[in-house]
């Protein structure tokens, strides 16, 4: 029984014995020398899982009594989550070891996140999502304060850890709620119950309380007040980590536990959801607007493309499902490259953040400021870009699941929010000459990573990497 | 060929793809090859869409030299064409070379100059061809992005206030097209054009936040349609970002703005709102009718107090794309026919009188009336041309201005007699600033000192300005060159809105009957 149980779970567990046995390995010799190698090391056994999670996964399997759910949904997340976090990985090395940053926890830490991610995602229990939430947290608030003598990153460790201490609390409260009302933490027991049409009050609350916890997870508003102080405060690649991955993992164990455990009641959550996007949506659009700080001006951007997604979640259909998975896909792929743009971003090898240092950057790189074009009009959903076929695909969903109201605003925050997407455009290829130019320091990876997802925001509109058959197969396997 | 429609279509994009991917550097050899890549596959553009014109046959009404394909999420690649937008087509690959030709002393990142016309060619050519909303959508709002950096790179002083204004304008009208139209998806079940031209939406009046909206579900969509058309057409009081983006975009710029993009919200109107939303239509007629009206008087008094005068021109292209509004939602064959007609023809005059301010302003650097006066002195060839679109432009007998706006009002008239007396007081207007423009710049005493050196217009200047000449004065005494081709699709597309209509009538007095 356990050893059929541990099969189901092989992924998670090489990753985790990895990263255990690499931290002593590392401890008991040469330390942060080692550091390079085992950011490689890392990303590569990143990429091997994601393949093998990809091509030999199938089915629905499950572990633990119900604790561990393998399906194609929980794949699709952690294909996205494992490559994502490799890609940002190998993209920070340079970087990172340039800083003298680079030491050899980073990488561990980042693949322990990941194993908690992963854990999140396939969750079938209470306790077992909240085991995956902590171990991913956990390595998270670490690596927000990598840069010790910082007073801004640690600042944003610090302020990471107390939020989301407290939203650890409200979503314990509510899963304790949950289980005092229905007898149980499986997701499996709760269904039956709500399907009874056994909603109580306490346990709606219990339900309100896990939204809020997991609102904070995916930085929606009002929940949202970490995100521009960490996002800033923190070395470039660590925000890069946290725009990408854990936004994926904590909107997927949104979907899991909304779905799974909650899908015999879309309408009494669908209203909270509905509320959280439309002011994320709205509130990203806007605030963005005064932001110098290219990091700030991608927290504000993440938070109102979490809004976006989450129309998606809030249809509440199979539909809905995939359409926000897609988005998920596309966002991520959209913020790897920007953020290989902003990691590139230095003066007198000091990082630079403030947009208004682009100025007429594409005079002296004309390939890079096409990119990050492309990139930008992307990101606020222009067509021809593979950012309009994203929030082309939660519209829909939306309208068909009767949400016109939601999608007009989300229509409306996208014009707002395509002002400050524009304005970089503005600075890179017509503002006035700055006196101090930025230079870009590229480094292959970077630059691949820069290229290949400007490249991918067009050629996605053509093929797509079976990735729509598989967000659809995954959204079926949890909407059922 | 079977696929003639996407070759048209992509031969430019293919060459922007060229010129992006394998020209470099940016000397003087590298800027006249940009030029001349540009140029030829203009040309061969315009050559092979001749093919288009040649092939297509004027009685049948329905989509020809149909092209489908599957394409992701469920989507359609779908490219036609019928009466009304086979013209359009035409326009787009005849005007193309000409802007290409007139930007020949562009010296400013000349290869990114040409890569945004061609992809632009590419994407207006799609908007008229694309028979799927979602692949018109794409089209139609990609447009945006070179058209945002033309001005914005190449642009006047102003140029970033334009350029923002412009962008955020149009995008705010259409991302509330694209909700219509995600809306439609889900009550037909289908984006193919052709399927949801006869598809019947909802008509059945309801009450939305306290508002009873006459006309229901189609009514709506046509507001959210009519968003996304009237600001690129520009109507009245939506049109403000157009003499903005008009003055400091480069010539070509103007150009291909006037004589291209402002045709798609006309043509939008007859692909989508009539079609589609015939009772929408029917229940806005009356609104969209005096707003025409208003948009004609109005922007032709603003226009005579200008003092730029490519602002000058940029209103009088307000005034005059009122006519075109009136004669779509005049909703007759006259109405219709003047108003496809007065679309083309604006489209030939507008490039003309935005190049005839170019060649000045490429003389003088300065768009001001006041800067010159007695250029015929000068410029006697220049006068001539000016004069004869000055004059096309006021809607003399004899040039096609005058069929467009004759036709537009003949089909108003029917409709409504008001809007028509106060809309044909424009035309007296017309000739009041149009005129007095021509005399403030070219007549009088050369007395400025600065003006006394002018050279008249090169062979280069001569040879953008011949077909223009030509076209005009052609379609100016043969009309029938339009309407023959125009006429059975126009035909069929309001015996379909009137179908409708009464079949909408019909049952709503059933309904009240019961």
């Amino acid at each position: 029984m356990i050893q059929a149980d541990l099969t189901i779970i092989l992924p998670e567990v090489i990753l985790a014995l990895y990263a255990m046995a690499a931290l002593l390995g590392a401890v008991y010799t040469t330390k942060d020398g080692l550091a390079p190698l085992l950011v490689w090391t890392t990303a590569g056994l990143m990429a091997l899982l994601a393949i093998w999670i990809a091509t030999q996964g199938e089915g629905t399997n499950v572990a633990f009594n119900g604790m561990f759910v393998d399906d194609s949904f929980a794949r699709f997340a952690k294909v996205a989550i494992l490559l994502s976090a490799g890609a940002v990985l190998v993209m920070s090395q340079e970087y990172m070891a340039r800083r003298d940053l680079l030491r050899f926890e980073y990488p561990l830490l980042v693949a322990l996140a990941a194993v908690g991610m992963m854990m999140m995602v396939s969750a079938g229990d209470l306790m077992s999502l909240y085991m995956g939430l902590e171990l991913q947290s956990l390595s998270l608030y670490v690596v927000a304060a990598l840069r010790r003598d910082s007073a801004k990153s640690t600042e944003a460790g610090l302020k990471y850890f107390v939020l989301g201490a407290l939203s650890s609390g409200l979503l314990l409260y509510g899963a304790s709620l949950v289980y005092g009302f229905t007898g149980t933490t499986l997701f499996s027991g709760i269904i039956q119950t709500v399907h009874h049409g056994d909603v109580s009050i306490g346990l709606l609350f219990g339900l309100i309380f896990l939204i809020s916890g997991l609102a904070f997870k995916v930085s929606a508003v009002p929940f949202h007040m970490w995100t521009p102080d960490v996002y800033e405060g923190s070395p470039t690649p660590i925000t890069a980590f946290f725009a990408t991955a854990p936004k994926v993992a904590a909107m997927a164990l949104f979907a899991r536990l909304l779905h799974d455990a909650f899908g015999g009641v879309v309408k009494d959550w669908q209203q909270v959801i509905v509320l959280l996007s439309v002011l994320s949506m709205l509130l990203g659009a806007v605030a963005a607007i005064g932001q110098r700080d290219i990091k700030r001006l991608m927290a504000f951007s993440s938070i109102a493309h979490m809004g976006y997604a989450l129309i998606g979640l809030a249809a509440g259909t199979e539909l809905g499902i995939k359409a926000m998975l897609m988005y998920l896909a596309i966002y991520v792929t959209m913020n790897i490259g920007t953020f290989a743009f902003i990691l590139m971003m230095e003066r007198d090898g000091k990082p630079i953040t403030d947009i208004d240092a682009l100025r007429q950057y594409s005079r002296r790189d004309p390939g890079k400021a096409l990119a990050v074009l492309i990139l930008m009009f992307s990101l606020a959903g222009v067509p021809p870009m593979l950012g309009f076929f994203a929030k082309f695909g939660v519209w829909q969903a939306g309208v068909s699941a009767g949400l016109t109201g939601l999608v007009v605003v989300s229509a409306i925050s996208s014009v707002i929010g395509a002002f400050y997407y524009l304005r970089i455009v503005f600075y890179m290829y017509f503002g006035a000459e700055n006196e101090e130019p930025i230079e870009t320091r590229s480094t292959p990876v970077l630059w691949v990573a820069l290229m290949g997802s400007a490249a991918l925001m067009l050629v996605g509109i053509f093929y797509q990497f079976g990735v729509e058959g598989a967000a659809a197969a995954a959204a079926a396997t949890l909407v059922n | 060929m079977d696929n003639i429609l996407s070759i048209v279509t992509f031969i430019p994009a293919i060459a922007a793809g060229i010129l992006a991917l394998f020209l470099h550097g940016d000397d003087a050899a590298a800027q006249r090859n940009a030029k001349w890549i540009a140029l030829l596959a203009t040309t061969v553009t315009f050559l092979v869409s001749i093919g288009i014109y040649t092939g297509f046959d004027p009685a049948n009404t329905g989509f020809q030299m149909v092209e489908e394909g599957g394409w992701l999420m469920g989507l359609k690649y779908k490219m036609g064409v019928d009466g009304i937008s086979v013209l359009f087509v035409l326009l787009t690959t005849f005007i193309m070379p000409l802007t290409i030709l007139a930007s020949w002393n562009v010296t400013d990142r000349v290869k990114e100059y040409m890569v945004a016309f061609l992809l632009l060619e590419t994407l207006m050519l799609g908007v008229f061809m694309a028979l799927d909303l979602v692949l018109f959508y794409l089209f139609f709002e990609a447009g945006l992005i070179p058209m945002f950096l033309i001005i914005g790179i190449w642009g006047g002083k102003d140029r970033v206030y334009a350029s923002f204004k412009f962008f955020l304008y149009t995008f705010l009208g259409s991302v509330l097209m694209l909700v219509a139209m995600v809306a439609m998806y889900a009550d037909a079940g289908t984006t193919d054009i052709e399927a949801l031209m006869t598809h019947q939406f909802s008509s059945e009046s309801f009450s939305v936040l306290g508002i009873y909206v006459v006309g229901g579900m189609q009514t709506l969509m046509f507001l959210a349609f009519f968003a996304s058309f009237a600001v690129k057409m520009p109507m009245w009081p939506v049109h403000t970002w157009l003499p903005d983006a008009h003055v400091q975009a480069p010539t070509a710029g103007s150009v291909v703005l006037a004589a291209i993009l402002l045709k798609m919200g006309g043509y939008g109107f007859l692909r989508f709102s009539l079609p589609m939303f015939p009772v929408g239509s029917a229940v806005m007629t009356d609104l969209v009718l005096w707003m025409s009206a208003i948009a004609v008087v109005y922007t032709s008094l603003v226009a005579l107090v200008q003092e730029d005068m490519k602002k000058l021109i940029a209103y009088s292209s307000v005034a005059h794309m009122g006519f075109v509004t009136m004669g779509i939602f005049a909703a007759n064959q006259q109405g219709i026919d003047g108003a496809i007609f007065q679309m083309l023809s604006h489209g030939f005059i507008s490039a003309a009188l935005f190049l005839c301010v170019g060649v000045i302003y490429d003389r003088m650097h300065t768009r001001d009336i006041e800067a010159y006066g007695g250029l015929v002195i000068r410029m006697p060839a220049y006068a001539l041309v000016f004069m004869l679109f000055t004059m096309a432009n006021v809607g003399l007998p004899g040039t096609s201005g005058f069929i467009g706006e004759f036709l537009t009002l003949m089909g108003a008239f029917q409709v409504n007699t008001w809007v028509t007396a106060v809309a044909a007081t424009g035309v007296i207007f017309s000739a009041g600033y149009a005129l007095w423009l021509y005399r403030r710049v070219v007549f009088g005493d050369l007395i400025k000192e600065s003006l006394k050196a002018m050279t008249d217009m090169s062979s280069r200047e001569r040879l953008i300005f011949a077909p223009l000449i030509v076209m005009t004065i052609l379609l100016g005494i043969y009309p029938s060159l339009v309407t023959d081709v125009i006429g059975q699709s126009t035909a069929a597309l309001i015996s379909n809105y009137d179908t409708a209509l009464a079949a909408a009538d019909a049952a709503t007095q059933t309904a009240a009957s019961h």
